[in-house]
């Protein structure tokens, strides 16, 4: 589909409105032999449970129906695998479904709740993640994700999806990048960000205190990516309770607005046809007009250089939250940075910067916590959690990660759930001497991308205090 | 266990007849740490799927005679009309009528392009591609999209014009019997069993 229609472009209208509650995170390592997904699952469950002052029987016998996004059955060779979980947290008979797409598993299963709740079927529910890629040796684990292309057309060819998506990221070196080291730099500071900003949270599997240049001599990967280009591969857990109005004020003082969209695009890049660049409320019809002009190569879209899908769910959810502008109404973002690459491909996606200009949001500073030209809070920090880069990578995990990060920094309680003494022992991790508040103060939205390979499947959940609401438009 | 006899199928009125094994069943080993603490066992699998190609079998049976198949919207009503698909898709994906068939392996040797590629020595489990592996995603004039391939000589560039070479002998009858190679290569810089 490359042209749409009016009823495709509405903006989605709820039935009622529905509230983040809490969330929670296990632990997110490489691998973690000494527990059993249930494990993770319930230490995830128990931190939600926990920061609200509920005990697990209390916030249980609020939930209604549940959402479990777990992506790669194979990888722990069980299928029905939701149907374990949901028999360990006892909570059966409630009705639950398996989520599935990819990388933006985590984010799906926020939509399918969210729908839940705002269709009046569910007064609260659980949207539950996990993933453990520690079963299955590394090659084989990338056969497994390669799997996730094209068996036919794709898979066959190296069976390494990393390949699959570096096309991409030639493409848009080539074209936005015009191979400038500038640029490769550009990319490594995203490295470093991410890694660093990991150091400061004890769920995070690849703290590291690096700098640009190692980066830039790390293994490369497929050109121009290097291994420190990359996400992680990783085991754990996170959830959230969503829950409508009334009951939200049940379980909690402090509930948050929460919006969920979705926008899709062909499983195959190979795939994808010539289209307009369908336009975010931040942006003018004659603005792209010159963009092959200025970027040589640059006039297809989406190409091999833009996720459609990433496009299409900001363009629903700030529709549906009223945001006009992500620099100016957000304070907070947590982007999908599979690679370096593609988190910057994500910042033009998603109109953070215009198509061709991802770059400036990094070079500007304004993507961290504190500005390090300025000095000050930067405008609208990035994965400060330490992404999928620095964080993790547990699939099913992931998205639901982000939006916990950026609700506890719009709860004003990043500190306490990142600083927390017992935590770091409890994780057998070392919190560093120079251990950071990554707190953005007075954060009152936020928003988070979850985002599948390249870009079948992305959604957009935003976040917002419910004293600082926005019209909705459309 | 010996992994001879390894199941084959055939399709007799309409159904599959399997033969041979489709599995070999292996003791599972424990998982112990330093200490000795059991902590898991090993799950060895070794089984074999069957797979249906369906309205895409022609487009793998020609690769290994020398053809590249795409399809094309037929349907005069439809905004796809005339775009032609490959990957060769067996339904127009705005309309959904049944695609026409059509050759396009003249088209793809007057020269096709590089519109990106990679080079990746890393594989995942199964690979059989010589590594470093050169991928190219090749643009096709009048073709509305842009298919994923290998190169099989040379580097890769964007722009680059390609040409298609099938593995006409001991063929696969997969993707992989579709390689790429620089215009101009010679027939004898061909990997084994390839030709034009």
């Amino acid at each position: 589909m490359i042209k749409f229609s009016k009823q495709q472009l509405k903006i989605p209208q709820m039935s009622k409105p529905v509230y983040l509650v809490t969330g929670g995170m296990s632990k997110f390592d490489r691998a973690i032999p000494e527990k059993r997904t249930e494990e993770l699952v319930i230490d995830a469950f128990l931190e939600a449970a926990e920061f609200i002052k509920k005990s697990p029987e209390e916030l249980k016998s609020y939930i209604h129906s549940c959402y479990y996004g777990h992506f790669a059955d194979h990888f722990g060779d069980q299928l029905l695998g939701e149907a374990v979980i949901h028999d360990r947290l006892g909570l059966d008979p409630l009705g639950n479904v398996g989520i599935k797409t990819g990388g933006a598993t985590g984010g799906s299963t926020i939509w399918e709740a969210y729908k839940a709740v705002a269709s009046g079927y569910s007064d609260t529910v659980l949207a539950m993640g996990w993933e453990r890629m520690d079963e299955v040796p590394t090659d084989e684990g990338n056969h497994y994700i390669a799997s996730a292309a094209d068996k036919d057309w794709e898979t066959p060819m190296g069976h390494i999806y990393t390949g699959y998506y570096a096309v991409m990221a030639q493409k848009y070196w080539q074209v936005f990048g015009k191979e400038e080291e500038s640029f490769r730099r550009t990319l490594a500071e995203i490295a470093v960000k991410n890694k660093g900003y990991a150091r400061m949270n004890p769920h995070a599997q690849s703290p590291m205190k690096i700098t640009v240049e190692d980066v830039l001599n790390s293994p490369i990967v497929a050109h121009p990516l290097r291994a420190l280009d990359c996400c992680l591969m990783s085991v754990g857990a996170s959830c959230v309770i969503l829950a409508d109005e009334k009951t939200a004020y049940e379980l909690t003082d402090n509930p948050l607005l929460l919006y969920s969209s979705a926008g899709s695009h062909t499983l195959r890049v190979a795939d994808r046809r010539d289209m307009d660049i369908p336009l975010l409320p931040n942006e003018s019809p004659d603005q792209y007009k010159d963009l092959g002009k200025r970027f040589p190569g640059g006039d297809r879209y989406p190409g091999f250089t833009g996720f459609l899908a990433a496009r299409m769910a900001a363009y629903y959810a700030y529709g549906m939250a009223g945001i006009v502008d992500p620099n100016e109404d957000l304070d907070i973002v947590e982007l999908h940075d599979a690679f370096t690459i593609s988190d910057i491909q994500t910042y033009e996606d998603i109109g953070i910067r215009p198509y061709g200009e991802g770059r400036t949001y990094v070079e500007s500073g304004e993507c961290y916590h504190t500005n390090p030209f300025t000095g000050k809070p930067g405008k609208l920090p990035a994965n400060l959690s330490g992404g999928l880069i620095g964080n993790m990578h547990a699939v099913g995990a992931t998205g639901i990660m982000q939006v916990v990060e950026v609700a506890q920094h719009i709860w004003g309680r990043w500190g306490e759930m990142h600083a927390d003494e017992a935590k770091w022992k409890r994780f057998n991790r070392v919190k560093p001497d120079d251990w950071t508040n990554l707190q953005v103060v007075g954060a009152k939205r936020g928003l988070a991308i979850s985002h599948a390979g390249v870009g079948s499947h992305v959604t957009a959940t935003v976040l917002m205090h419910p004293d600082h609401q926005l019209e909705r438009r459309g | 266990m010996s992994v001879e006899n390894r199941g084959k199928v055939r399709v007799e009125n309409g159904r599959y007849r399997v033969t041979g094994n489709f599995h070999y069943a292996y003791p599972n080993d424990p998982i112990r740490d330093e200490t000795g603490k059991l902590l898991g066992v090993t799950n060895p699998a070794d089984m074999t799927h069957i797979h249906a190609y369906g309205g895409e079998a022609p487009f793998f049976e020609n690769l290994s005679k020398g053809k590249l198949l795409a399809t094309k919207c037929a349907n005069p009503k439809c905004d796809a009309h005339n775009s032609i698909f490959i990957p060769y898709r067996i339904h127009c994906p705005d309309c959904l009528t049944r695609c026409e068939q059509i050759d396009i392996t003249k088209l793809a040797q007057k020269g096709a392009s590089v519109h990106t590629f990679m080079i990746t020595e890393r594989t995942g489990a199964f690979n059989t591609l010589d590594k470093p592996i050169r991928f190219v995603n090749v643009e096709f004039e009048g073709v509305s999209t842009i298919l994923m391939g290998y190169l099989s000589v040379g580097e890769p560039r964007i722009g680059m014009k390609v040409i298609p070479i099938f593995q006409t002998k001991n063929p696969t009858y997969t993707i992989m019997d579709l390689s790429w190679v620089p215009q101009g290569t010679n027939e004898a810089d061909l990997p084994e069993g390839f030709s034009f």
